[in-house]
């Protein structure tokens, strides 16, 4: 299998404080990739540096490589591409509030110029079949989402992250803010989502990392302390941190 | 609670006070009163509409020049200057927004009237002469001035609290955007514009509301003739303006009852933009149910 991504020796800062201490590790083309580790590790920093979406917010600085296909998405490629090509979901579900259903799934074709009626209607059914909402919404398309349930409102954030068609797909604790049945069926849609995009999961969830991922990584303090395929991860964690953490004895953290 | 109710009875009153002040008035002109365009204290006949046309046109005129540059440079401050440049310019129109309108009004009589009538309103009706707008003697004082002056005043408020509801849109609106790939245009265009346009239109009602009851600033530019002009270089009167000049050289019953009359319609005409306004905040958000993001 091939790597899609390969991140090496990244580091990032917010101000003086620095959140990741040089990560390196190759991400495999259609496998879903869980982060796991304690609050504060850095693992949202990590997926957002993936998308150079942390050099969004001012006084952050990133240093290292992360090659896409080949290609330093820190060098040479303009940081808008390559968040066209890394697609991302937020921990809540960030609907557009003043769209329709139907516009905010459209509403990354709209910004690379697609304005043709009938592309864009079939791409946004496309998309909301991938995300399993189609059934569910397509007679009020052109309603607001303020009728959808939590669960209904993350699964149109990802129909609207597909709809511009990225490799790679960043989903950073996308259950948090959701019930466990909502977060099952999200869980089924990344397995499903696996065979066209390249995932990387945030999650707090052990559980989630445990049924859903191939592969596991531990970040802890800004450090990867462990990456390998997931039953390995779980079932014989080569690192003590790791272990304590899974098993919830603990996570080795200095204080923040 | 009691101090609401309070606070609401205490409007009545005055609405109560001012009708009953404006009884004469009322008795004498009726409904004519608002589509009357004579105003002759001499022979006693009175109509407020040159007055009503000339506070109307005045506010929107001011609406027309000042919301575009106002939202200009509310976008700019909230989202595109360096914090140090952000910082003193927030500074700078918070303070602009409190000055007295006496000044402006002091500014507009020497700086830009001359200005006007020697150098914008020749130009004016030297390119856009064929409408009707912009042609007549260019005296300066009048119906442009006013709209200048009025967009002056107005433009540091709707700039202030634009500024504000742009700077409260949560940072997940803007970063759903910018990971759809989208440039910082964009992103204002399509996530943070639209997400406060309540707030806006809520920020152009108060510049509106401002602008209708301004009235020394305008008594000294507007020229006060009584009249309806299509020529924006023409002289007009505002509600206000008439009230204040006339105040105190009422000596007729009916004069005075005719003044308070005006600020009887007046202070209906605000009520009425303001509902305006509000209606339109509302059907905006009855399109566009709220939940937390």
């Amino acid at each position: 299998m091939s790597y899609k991504l390969r991140v090496e020796a990244l580091q990032a800062w917010y101000g003086q404080h620095q959140v990741l201490k040089g990560i390196s590790m190759p991400i495999r083309a259609n496998t879903i990739t869980a982060v796991i580790g304690p609050s504060g590790c850095g693992k949202s920093t990590f997926i957002r540096c993936l998308n150079r979406m942390h050099e969004v917010v001012p006084g952050t600085r990133v240093a290292g490589r992360v090659w896409l296909d080949g290609r330093n998405i820190y060098n040479g490629i303009n940081a808008v591409e390559v968040r066209r090509r890394v697609g991302m979901v937020f921990q809540t579900p960030n609907i557009f509030p003043a769209m329709s259903i139907f516009q905010n799934v459209v509403a990354g074709l709209y910004l690379n110029g697609i304005r043709g009626r009938r592309q864009l209607q079939e791409r946004a059914e496309n998309c909301l079949q991938q995300a399993g909402l189609w059934e569910e919404v397509r007679d009020r398309l052109h309603d607001t989402a303020a009728g959808l349930s939590s669960g209904q409102l993350q699964r149109l954030c990802i129909a609207r992250a597909l709809a511009v068609e990225p490799e790679i797909l960043l989903m950073d604790e996308p259950c948090s803010a959701l019930d466990p049945i909502a977060s099952i069926r999200i869980e089924e849609l990344m397995r499903e989502l696996k065979a066209s995009y390249t995932i990387i999961l945030v999650t707090h969830n052990m559980q989630q990392a445990a049924r859903v991922s191939d592969y596991t990584a531990y970040l802890c303090d800004g450090e990867l302390v462990e990456y390998e395929s997931t039953p390995e991860v779980f079932i014989r964690p080569k690192d003590s941190r790791t272990e304590n953490y899974i098993t919830g004895r603990g996570a080795d953290t200095r204080p923040l | 609670m009691i101090c609401a109710i309070g606070l609401l009875g205490l409007v009545l009153l005055m609405v109560i006070l001012i009708w009953q002040a404006a009884g004469p008035s009322i008795k004498a002109f009726g409904f004519s009163f608002f589509f009357t365009r004579e105003w002759d204290p001499v022979h006693g006949r009175f109509g407020a509409l040159p007055y009503i046309y000339g506070t109307l046109v005045s506010t929107l005129l001011a609406l027309l020049l000042a919301g575009p540059v106002s939202l200009g440079a509310a976008v700019y401050v909230a989202e595109f200057a360096p914090r140090k440049i952000k910082n003193i310019l927030g500074f700078m129109i918070d303070l602009l927004a409190a000055v007295p309108g006496i000044i402006f009004g002091l500014w507009g009589n020497f700086v830009l009237s001359p200005w006007l009538a020697g150098s914008l309103e020749p130009r004016l009706e030297h390119y856009f002469g064929f409408l009707p707008l912009f042609r007549g003697p260019a005296t300066g004082v009048g119906m442009l001035a006013a709209g200048i002056i009025l967009a002056i005043m107005i433009s540091p408020l709707i700039t202030a609290v634009s500024r504000e509801v742009l700077e409260i849109v949560p940072a997940s609106q803007r970063e759903a955007m910018i990971a759809l790939g989208a440039t910082p245009w964009e992103v204002v265009r399509r996530a943070v514009l639209p997400y406060a346009r309540t707030g806006i239109v809520g920020a152009f009602t108060l510049g509106l509301g401002r602008a209708i009851g301004e009235t020394m600033a305008l008594t000294m530019v507007i020229g006060n003739r009584p009249q309806i002009s299509a020529s924006l270089f023409a002289p007009a009167y505002t509600m206000t303006s008439v009230i204040v000049n006339e105040f105190t050289e009422a000596v007729e019953p009916l004069h005075l009852a005719a003044l308070i009359h005006i600020a009887l319609v007046l202070f209906l005409v605000t009520l009425l933009v303001n509902t305006v306004a509000r209606l339109m905040i509302y059907l905006m958000n009855r399109r566009v149910k709220k939940w937390t993001v």
